[in-house]
């Protein structure tokens, strides 16, 4: 397995206040990964700072290109699909105007439109609700359509943050299922930031716990979610 | 009721120019969620670029085009040198940046071409539109090359790429820059098709007008009036308010007693502060809910 993605003493800053403290850690290509913590550890962080939305020092690399000093818009053209928290859906827009926009940066139209189909297969609420303005949906409805604009981009990587935050526990187990879904059968290795941990285990390959922007633990995550001892000390369940 | 129609349709020839004035002036807020104080200044300059150019022989739609083109990379220079740096700045500063801008390119055209009034021609001509009293062939022109202009912005942004990345930047910027939009140059982009937005309305009122340093003060603040009473945030609703105001003023004219000419622009001004007691975001303007 080659590492995809690797991150190495990642310090980051808002202003003067520093948010991480030298985190490291690495993910394998096809792998699901996912990151636990409190409020406030750092795990939102760690995300914007891989797509250089918050300033930070240290290494990031991609498939062994170094992601430092480059804009956001152009380090998703490597083909990292960032489901930011709170979705970032294009609320005054139509739900496929959303997923059209997931693909701006591919010029192959006619695969664009295929993809388009494909999208309107695995979550079919959205083809139902294609032409309504996308601030319409529900919730639940909203996530899906900001992970299927991530999956327009044809990502390699797709980075979420806390895509369960607000929604009711069957919905956040269809979407679960779905990234499971996308993780085997489309080749999509993820990122997944979590405070629901009990369910981002079940899910996950690896596992790292961070805390107050440093990371306090990592392994399989199958061995975290049976250590009660870990289990009851940093995930609180 | 000839005199009805015959106001109706002269209100909407000059309205065309306001939605023209107003559409420019919501593009930027859009983008940049500032009134453009200068876009009037830029207008009238670039109208002064078309009329040098047939000054030097350049046929009228000649001359029409490359002032398209010209001010089109002028607005994008205008974005990039002065107003992208202000990008994170506070209010006051950005307001201060438009007025210098507004100061800088009167003072200039009147330094290159003086403040006395030009005559500026007119392609369309000036004789009775269809053989009918009630409108002229130019105010016919005027409403045409707006609705031509309109019909392609509506396409533009709605069935092209790059209309969809704009119109995503302008209203989610940060999730526009997590799909790989370039949002600073979109930004640009919305500033120069802005400006030469303006070009077009400079040129189709220059005739009216008269061509002058100061010739689009009174445009502006009408098609300031257009935009927020449309809604500062639907560029739909700006092109509907230009018209509105530009029938609305010229009915108060004609059928208020005492108006006249002079009072044209505070009853309009005054229509216009009546809606927006009612409706604070302009008739088509969403309601923007803020989250504390």
């Amino acid at each position: 397995m080659t590492t995809l993605l690797n991150v190495k003493d990642l310090r980051a800053y808002y202003g003067q206040v520093q948010a991480l403290h030298g985190l490291s850690f690495s993910l394998n290509e096809g792998s699901l990964v996912t990151l636990l913590g409190a409020n406030g550890a750092g795990k939102t962080t760690t995300l914007r700072a891989i797509c250089n939305m918050v300033r930070s020092t240290g290494a990031i690399e991609f498939d062994g290109k170094p992601l430092n000093n480059r804009s956001t818009e152009n380090i998703v053209r490597f083909g990292i699909a960032h489901v930011p928290q709170g979705r970032g859906t294009f609320t005054t827009m139509t739900v496929e105007e959303n997923l059209q926009l997931g693909a701006i940066t591919r010029k192959d139209s006619a695969g664009i439109v295929s993809d388009i189909e494909r999208m309107y297969a695995h979550f079919p609420v959205l083809k139902q609700r294609h032409t309504q303005q996308a601030g319409t949906l529900s919730g639940g409805e909203q996530q899906m359509l900001a992970v299927a604009r991530a999956l327009m981009l044809r990502p390699r990587l797709m980075l979420l943050d806390e895509p369960s935050f607000g929604l009711a526990p069957l919905v956040v187990r269809d979407l679960f299922g779905i990234l499971g879904k996308i993780n085997r059968e489309d080749k999509v290795s993820i990122l997944v930031v979590e405070q629901n941990a009990q369910l981002a285990l079940e899910l996950a390959d690896q596992a790292y716990v961070i805390e107050t922007g440093r990371i306090v633990m990592s392994g399989n995550a199958k061995d975290i979610a049976n250590n009660e001892e870990i289990r009851k000390s940093y995930l609180g369940y | 009721m000839e005199l009805f129609t015959n106001q109706v349709l002269a209100g909407i020839a000059t309205g065309a120019i306001y939605a023209c004035m107003a559409l420019a002036v919501v593009m930027i807020y859009q983008a940049i969620d500032h009134l453009n104080f200068a876009q009037g200044e830029m207008a009238m300059f670039s109208t002064f670029i078309s009329w040098q150019l047939m000054q030097w022989g350049v046929s009228y739609w000649a001359a029409f085009i490359i002032t398209l083109a010209f001010s089109f990379v002028a607005g994008i220079a205008i974005e990039r040198i002065l107003f992208k740096p202000l990008a994170k700045a506070p209010v006051l500063t950005n307001v201060a940046g438009f007025i210098a801008l507004f100061a800088i390119i009167n003072s200039s055209a009147g330094l290159i071409w003086d403040f006395t009034i030009k005559q500026y021609p007119t392609p369309f001509g000036s004789s009775p539109f269809l053989g009918s009293q009630l409108i002229s062939t130019h105010q016919a022109g005027m409403i045409g090359v707006t609705v031509l202009l309109l019909l392609g912005l509506y396409f533009f942004f709605q069935y092209t790429r790059i209309g969809l990345a704009m119109r995503a930047a302008a209203s989610v910027p940060e999730s526009a820059r997590l799909v790989g939009i370039n949002t600073s140059w979109m930004i640009a982009l919305g500033w120069g098709m802005a400006t030469a937005i303006g070009a077009i309305a400079g040129m189709l009122i220059a005739p009216v007008v008269f061509l002058e340093p100061n010739m689009m003060g009174g445009v502006l603040i009408y098609g300031f009036a257009a935009a927020v009473l449309g809604g500062l945030t639907s560029p739909f609703g700006a092109v509907v308010g230009g018209f509105l105001v530009g029938v609305f003023e010229n009915l108060a004219g004609t059928y208020i007693p005492g108006v006249g000419n002079e009072l044209k622009l505070p009853i309009a001004l005054a229509l216009i502060i009546s809606v927006l007691v009612v409706k604070p975001a302009g008739l088509f303007g969403r309601q923007i809910v803020k989250r504390v």
